[in-house]
């Protein structure tokens, strides 16, 4: 590869007669080694960085019935997470006679836009985001939930996880029986 | 005109350097990796744009895929502590042999009244057939090991142990586990610890991307 005949044709330095004895070059071509040594390293840096875990931080709230914050409703925005990767999310208050207008359902990747909207048409002191997790949501979902509060840069202090109430988790079925999630 | 002879040159260049380079650093790269011991427990962690590193030393809480929680204690110099203390506070009566025993094991997925005699086995109970530490409302044992942990590290800095809790669980692990795992930390006053996860980039275009761009800048 790396090399070129440059022999130049028969000599006669030890006088006619003498029979030239023929030196064979010791040199090996290491350029396959050299080759094969690179594409290893690649290889073995590659999959080692790979493998990284990160860490998430979690920080909980002591429970302290006489701390409990009250949260405006124009700010709020509950986001409900349910089997099958679904989320359902309303703003303020459920109230009884407009639930079907209020509850509405959406997936992880909508929910992004949603949040950054809420996020842009609410002065953000009274901003928060209540985040309810459904016995039959997944670890991933809880903590991809988390991580959409990141992404959208929503300061700490305003989202919270809160345990599901009644009504919420009768609405959850009655929207999961009506389009059919398993 | 005499004719002007051009040295013919080798082109040949010699390897032998650059190969040495090469397999030094093959060697370099094997050796400065640390090899990861096999998991015994497989877990798929779920991602995050989190970019700060999982510690090497931790109290790790593993969820698995069907609701199982085991418990590792990597910080070689309180385990023991940890482990007696369980074993004084919960009165399980295992002598100075069953104990060391357990120091042994990688991870604890028992419940409390079921280690004694998975001790005298002659062999350990492989992960697949081990129930977990329970951790429902009613008996959450879990948290009763928590709090020997936060025995054993007593008088030091809360905020060094809490760098140490990690959660990792998989994705398909239902959430009332977590809440239960979340719980049992609550209930021995760590209101932070760390969740295990995948890295991930932060999406192109996002509020984060934004402020991480204005950052740098």
């Amino acid at each position: 590869m790396a090399e070129v005949d440059t022999s130049s044709g028969g000599s006669h330095k030890k006088g006619p007669g003498v029979k030239k004895s023929k030196k064979l070059s010791t040199r090996v071509d290491l350029t396959p080694m050299v080759d094969l040594g690179f594409l290893l390293i690649t290889f073995f840096v590659f999959t080692t960085t790979m493998a990284q875990n990160t860490a998430m931080n979690m920080n909980e709230p002591k429970d302290d019935k006489d701390k409990e914050m009250k949260v405006k409703n124009s700010g709020a925005m509950t986001i409900l997470l349910g089997k099958g990767n679904q989320i359902y999310y309303y703003y303020g208050q459920l109230e009884a006679e407009k639930v079907s207008e209020q509850f509405k359902s959406t997936n992880y990747k909508d929910i992004r836009k949603l949040i950054l909207d809420k996020k842009n048409a609410t002065p953000i002191d009274d901003l928060m985001y209540i985040i309810k997790s459904d016995n039959e949501s997944t670890f991933k979902n809880a903590i991809d939930i988390l991580d959409e509060m990141t992404i959208s840069a929503v300061p700490p202090g305003h989202y919270a996880e809160v345990d599901m109430i009644p009504v919420e988790k009768e609405l959850i079925k009655q929207t999961e029986l009506a389009n059919g999630i398993k | 005109m005499p004719k002007v002879k051009i040295p013919r040159k080798s082109t040949f260049v010699d390897m032998t350097a650059m190969c040495d380079v090469a397999f030094l650093l093959l060697t370099f790269f094997i050796l400065a990796t640390k090899q990861k011991p096999p998991e015994v427990l497989s877990v798929k962690t779920p991602t995050s744009v989190s970019s700060t590193a999982a510690p090497e030393k931790s109290i790790l809480i593993t969820l698995t895929k069907d609701g199982k929680v085991f418990l590792m204690l990597g910080d070689d110099t309180k385990k023991a502590a940890i482990i007696e203390d369980f074993n004084t506070t919960r009165g399980l009566q295992l002598n100075s042999n069953e104990l060391a025993k357990l120091k042994k094991w990688e991870f604890i997925g028992l419940p409390a009244n079921k280690l004694k005699s998975a001790l005298n086995l002659a062999q350990e109970i492989p992960a697949s057939q081990q129930e977990g530490i329970p951790t429902d409302t009613t008996n959450n044992e879990l948290s009763y090991w928590m709090r020997s942990v936060t025995n054993a590290y007593a008088g030091g800095d809360q905020r060094d142990l809490e760098k140490m809790l990690l959660v990792k669980g998989d994705g398909e692990a239902l959430y009332p586990i977590f809440k239960n795992v979340k719980n049992a930390f609550k209930a021995n006053d760590l209101f932070k610890f760390r969740i295990v996860t995948e890295g991930e980039n932060v999406p192109l275009g996002s509020e984060l991307y934004k402020t991480g761009k204005t950052e740098k800048k």
